[in-house]
This record gives structure tokens, sequence and C-alpha cells, in this order.
């Protein structure tokens, strides 16, 4: 079976190149493309013409059923399932069910983000066709990268390519899927 | 005459446009050094073979956990009546000991989290450890209410999981609060800390699968989880760390605050005090930041690491420790103030005991190593002494130690009832579990450095110059 083709890559020496190479990219109308940089570098969501992150959403959820969670499993404990009075005070009062429930809200939202990034950013995936590119050890080290896919409705692989040399790309190749 | 001709351009009364002076920034990372350098320095660590000095240190660790080993065993075998509790001091050494080392955790949480709010990029070189450094205190802090309980088989029932008798735990209860907090500081420390070295991981795993090493570049890729630097990833996972961090920061506030509603919620005089919690506070982040410094300054002799962690961040650190002992200070004063003013018999007495009583020599050791040994670090020859640093260091783990003592065992040996009163002195058991934790703290800590990336690499880069998108090309 023939290898499909992934799309292109282009290595860039410095965070101003790659930051410039983003910016071209955008206004040249791609939509699936990426960067790749070993850390992230600021502005470049701006660069790439990104929304905002959606993980906050995920956060928010999971410290509203933190914080529920908390009020109701006191709540059904004490003053429903086992009905125990200790010391002369209430059976259920949100003052001391609040410490618990703040907890329990930092738990969840933690849990909420962590889950939210993995799934936006969908991983675990251990494989993916730009780990295949003889130079992308260097992605996580020292140098950048920007991948413009094949599925792109734009792309053409001679003028994707005239592109990414004209804007400073080196050692630009193509990736199988 | 030359000279007075020269000289004698005019200058306006008023000047037309005032512009401070440029201070120069500190470098952060030193002598320019470029990416590549910084995941060679890191990642050296854990490729080079394992050093004799490791080994040495690592057989030491182990020997000297298995007193806490031996401890709990004999405990377990026997009964917790083995350690040195009887009325009316039924809970010392081991609370003494859980809050020890949840506060030196607190400082972790205080460079990850608090730090990261505050834009001080400093952090960066310091935070990974320092975080590594939480998540083992708050494993030997752990170990002494688990074991406390008695029936350490039976510990689950601290969690509100339903049980044959069809009871519940007493939510009322501070120390159920404890039970949510600890778990809870616990369990984020460990996602704060894994999230934040899955790009680093990434880097490790390419490297060892360049050099070859299959298995080892296997299990690094395991807990990369396949990260390849997406920028499309990195936005998502920038706000979810400035999200993680936000929670962190009053996750850590309320973790030492609930650790103080264990005695401020109780009527004990001494105990009974809402200073309790802002002063817990103060205190656990001057020790968890004397620990940092006990534990960076070697590392930063051994591995040579001094162009990562500068003067710099040693002066800062030492700033920190002035300032939150300056607070502890504080705190011991205004206790002494607020007993007086509150006029008071239990309470006035309970203070008066504590630094003239029989437990008067913890008290001045206390005051000592709190009060006047952070005090040597407003002075810039001490901060840049760095062995007296990290003896000075040691000094405020002590002093924080026998603040806890102080607080608790002064306070139940001698409380309403002089027909009740008693003394204190801990079983050879308790001082060999306690002196073992710190065995077990080090193993941990060795197998750390060992084995993962001591520092956050993919940070550091991004506060280097060079990684600034306008460096060279004259903008500010």
């Amino acid at each position: 079976m023939p290898a499909k083709n992934y799309g292109l890559i282009a290595m860039f020496d410095t965070p101003a190149e790659i930051f410039h190479a983003a910016e071209a990219v955008r206004d040249a109308g791609y939509k699936f493309w990426d960067v790749i940089t070993p850390f992230p570098i600021h502005g470049m969501d701006r660069a790439m013409g990104m929304r905002r992150s959606s993980v906050p959403r995920f956060s928010l959820a999971g410290g509203i059923l933190g914080f529920a969670t908390g009020m109701v499993m006191i709540w059904w404990v004490g003053a429903w399932n086992f009905k125990l009075t200790v010391g002369g005070k209430p059976l259920f009062s949100p003052l001391f069910a609040f410490p618990i429930s703040y907890e329990l809200t930092i738990l969840f939202t933690a849990f909420g983000t962590i889950i939210g990034l993995f799934l936006l950013n969908r991983l675990p995936m251990h494989y993916h066709a730009v780990m295949k590119q003889p130079h992308f050890q260097r992605a996580t080290d020292d140098r950048f990268f920007v991948v413009i896919e094949a599925r792109d409705p734009l792309y053409d692989p001679a003028a994707t390519k005239a592109l990414l040399e004209k804007i400073g790309g080196r050692e630009i190749a193509e990736l199988e899927d | 005459m030359n000279h007075a001709a020269t000289s004698a351009a005019p200058v306006p009364a008023i000047l037309a446009e005032v512009k401070p002076a440029v201070l120069p920034r500190p470098a952060l990372v030193e002598n320019h050094r470029g990416f590549a350098w910084i995941s060679d320095k890191v990642c050296g660590i854990i490729e080079e073979p394992t050093p004799k000095w490791w080994w040495v240190c690592f057989a030491v660790a182990v020997f000297v956990a298995s007193f806490t080993v031996a401890g709990l065993t004999y405990l377990v075998a026997t009964g917790v009546g083995v350690w040195g509790h009887r009325s009316p001091i039924n809970w010392a050494w081991d609370i003494v000991n859980f809050v020890f080392w949840i506060g030196i955790g607190h400082a972790g949480t205080l460079i990850s989290a608090i730090l990261c709010l505050l834009r001080q990029k400093w952090r960066t070189s310091i935070n990974r450890a320092a975080e590594a450094m939480t998540i083992i205190a708050v494993v030997c802090a752990g170990i002494f209410p688990l074991f406390h309980v008695g029936r350490v088989w039976m510990a689950w029932y601290l969690f509100p999981i339903p049980n044959a008798n069809g009871i519940w735990q007493n939510f009322r209860s501070p120390l159920e609060w404890d039970v949510f907090a600890v778990s809870t500081y616990g369990a984020v420390s460990v996602l704060f800390w894994y999230v934040g070295m899955i790009p680093d991981l990434g880097l490790l795993r390419d490297r060892f699968t360049a050099a070859g090493h299959r298995l080892r570049a296997f299990l690094y890729g395991l807990f990369a989880m396949g990260w390849r630097g997406s920028n499309r990833h990195w936005s998502n996972y920038e706000m979810a760390y400035l999200i993680l961090a936000g929670i962190a920061t009053p996750l850590v506030l309320s973790v030492h605050t609930i650790v103080s509603f264990d005695f401020a919620v109780a009527l004990i005089p001494g105990w009974h005090t809402t200073i309790f919690p802002p002063y817990f506070v103060a205190g656990a982040i001057y020790s968890g930041f004397g620990m940092v410094l006990t534990l960076i300054l070697p590392l930063r002799a051994v591995y040579k690491l001094e162009d990562l962690v500068t003067q710099y961040h040693i002066d800062n650190i030492c700033k920190i420790t002035l300032a939150t002992g300056s607070m502890v200070g504080y705190a011991y004063m205004m206790e002494f103030f607020i007993a007086w003013y509150s006029a008071n018999p239990n309470e006035g007495f309970t203070f008066i005991n504590r630094a003239f009583g029989p437990y008067a020599w913890a008290y001045w050791i206390m005051v000592t190593c709190n009060v006047v040994v952070p005090q040597f670090f407003w002075f810039k020859a001490v901060r840049r002494n760095t062995a007296m640093v990290w003896v000075l260091a040691i000094l405020v783990n002590v002093g924080m130690w026998f603040e806890r003592f102080v607080i608790i065992a002064t306070s139940l040996a001698r409380d309403f009832l002089p027909s009740s009163w008693g003394y204190y002195s801990p079983s050879i058991v308790e001082v060999f579990t306690f002196f073992g934790t710190f065995g077990v703290f080090a193993t941990l800590f060795l197998l750390f450095i060992r084995f993962l990336p001591m520092m956050p690499m993919a940070e550091i880069k991004a506060i280097t110059p060079q990684a600034d998108i306008h460096a060279g090309s004259g903008h500010p």
C-alpha cells in the first residue's frame, strides 16, 4: 500500500523566524496546519489566528460538580441516610459542610482541567506523522517547524512548498501518514 | 580654562522630559546559554551513568528510612501505646511531625502556583524540584495520622465509603476536613507536577530514541503521552497550567488553614485563637523555603547548575524566608499581646508557661531559630555565602519543628486543671519513626533527581532572552 501524503514540514531556527512564518501561513489562508515548538512562544496563538482555549469550560464544570458533590454528600449522609446528632449540632449546615465542599471544588476543577486538556489535545497519541520526520527529535529541543496538512483545501504540493521556501523554511520534506 | 568651556553646556533648570534610569534586569539564565545547552545540561543528569555519590547517599537514605519501617512495624504489631502518649497528652509527636512535613510541602506549591500567577519568572528553574519536595513531604506527613489511628488497616474508615456498620464520618470535625484537605492537596500536587513534566518527558523520549535506548524511550514516551510540541497543544496546555496554578493557590492557603483548625476549633488555651490560619500558613511557607534552600544548594553545587540557579534565585528565596519568618515572629508577639488583652487568665497563663515553664527550652529554641535566624538574610554578604545560607536554612527547619511542638505539647500539658497537668516525653519508637522519615524523604528525592527532569526545560527555554520573538530586532 502506498503511503498517504500527510503534508509538508519546514524547519526554522529561531522563535522570530517561526513567528513571522506562522503569520505568513495564516495570511495565506490555510486552515489545517500547525506550528511545532519546543516551548510555548509568546503571541503564537494570535500569529496562528487561533481562538482562545476552551479548557476553562471543563474546569468550570468540574468545579461546580465538586462543590455540589461536597454539599449533597454531607447533607445526604448526615440529614437523610443516617441521622446522628453529635454535640447537639444540626444534622446539616452549609457552614460545616463548606471546608470539604471547598476542597472538592478544587479537586474536581483539577480533574476537569486535565480531562479537558487531554480531550482537546487528543492525547495520548503515541504515533503521529510528524514524529517520523528525521529532524523531529530537535522539535522538543531547539528547532521550530511549520506543518501544512495535505487535507487543507489550499494545499498544493508545489505552491505550498514555494510558500514555505519563501518564508524561510529549511529542510522542507513531505510527511507520510 | 578649556575644561570650563566644555562643561558649560546650557542645562535648563527644568528638564523637558525626565527619563527614569533603566535598571538592568538580572539574567535568569547566566552566560547566554542556548536552548540546546539547557536540554543537554538537565537531560545529562539523567543520561549519565549513576554517579558514585548517588549510590552512597541512596544507601544512607534507605538505611535511615528503615528506622521508620521498623518503628511502624513495631507499632502495628504491638499497639499505638508504644508511642509516648498518655493523659493529658494524647497527641504529640505524631501531629507535630504531620504539621511539620505538610508545612514543608507548602513552599513547593507557593513556588509553582503563586509565583506563577505573580509572573515571577525566576521560579522556573526551581519549581520542578520544589514540587517534588511537596509531594514527598505529603507522603512523609501522611504516615503519622495514618498510623496514629492504631489499626491502620481500618484507615479507609476516614473516607466516606459505605461500610458494614452503616454509619458515616463526622463531617462536623476539623479532623475529617483535614482528610479531605490533605488528600486533595496530594492529588492536585501530583497532577500539577505531572502536567508540568509532560513536554520534558517528550524531550527525554526523543533523546533516548536518538541514542538507541529503546526501553527508556518507551517508558518516557509512555508518560509523555505522545507530546509533540504542537502549538495547538501548547495553547490548551498553557491555559490548563494557568488554571491549575489558579486553583492550587487557594488550595495551599486552605490546607494549612484547615490544619490549623485542628487546633483552633478546640477549646484548649493557646489553641483557640483566630490568628492560627494566617500564622500557620506563613510558618508553612517559611519552613518550606528553608527546605527548598536545604535541597537546592547541594544540587546546584553537585551538578554545577550555577547558570540556572543563579545568585539572584538564592537572594529571592532568602528574602521570602526573611519576610515569612518575620511574619511568624510578629505572630508570636501578637499571641502574647492577645493573651494579655483578652484578660482570660487561662490564656495568659498558657503563654507565660510557654516562655518560662517546663518547656521553656523548646520555646527559646523556637524563638531563636524562627525570629533571630531569618534576620541574617537582611545582609547581602550572608545571602552570598552559600554555606552560611545552607546552615541557616537547616536552623529554619529545626525552628519550625519546635514551633509545632511548643504549640501542641505546652497547651496540652498544662490546660485548665492543675490536677491533670503532665509532661510529655517521646518514646524511642516515636523518635526512630520520625528520624526515619528524613530517610524516606531523601530516598524518594534521590530517585526523583536520578530518573526525572529536575528542572522544567521548556519553561526555562521560554524565559531566556533568545526565546523572545523580538530578540535582536531592536524592539525593547
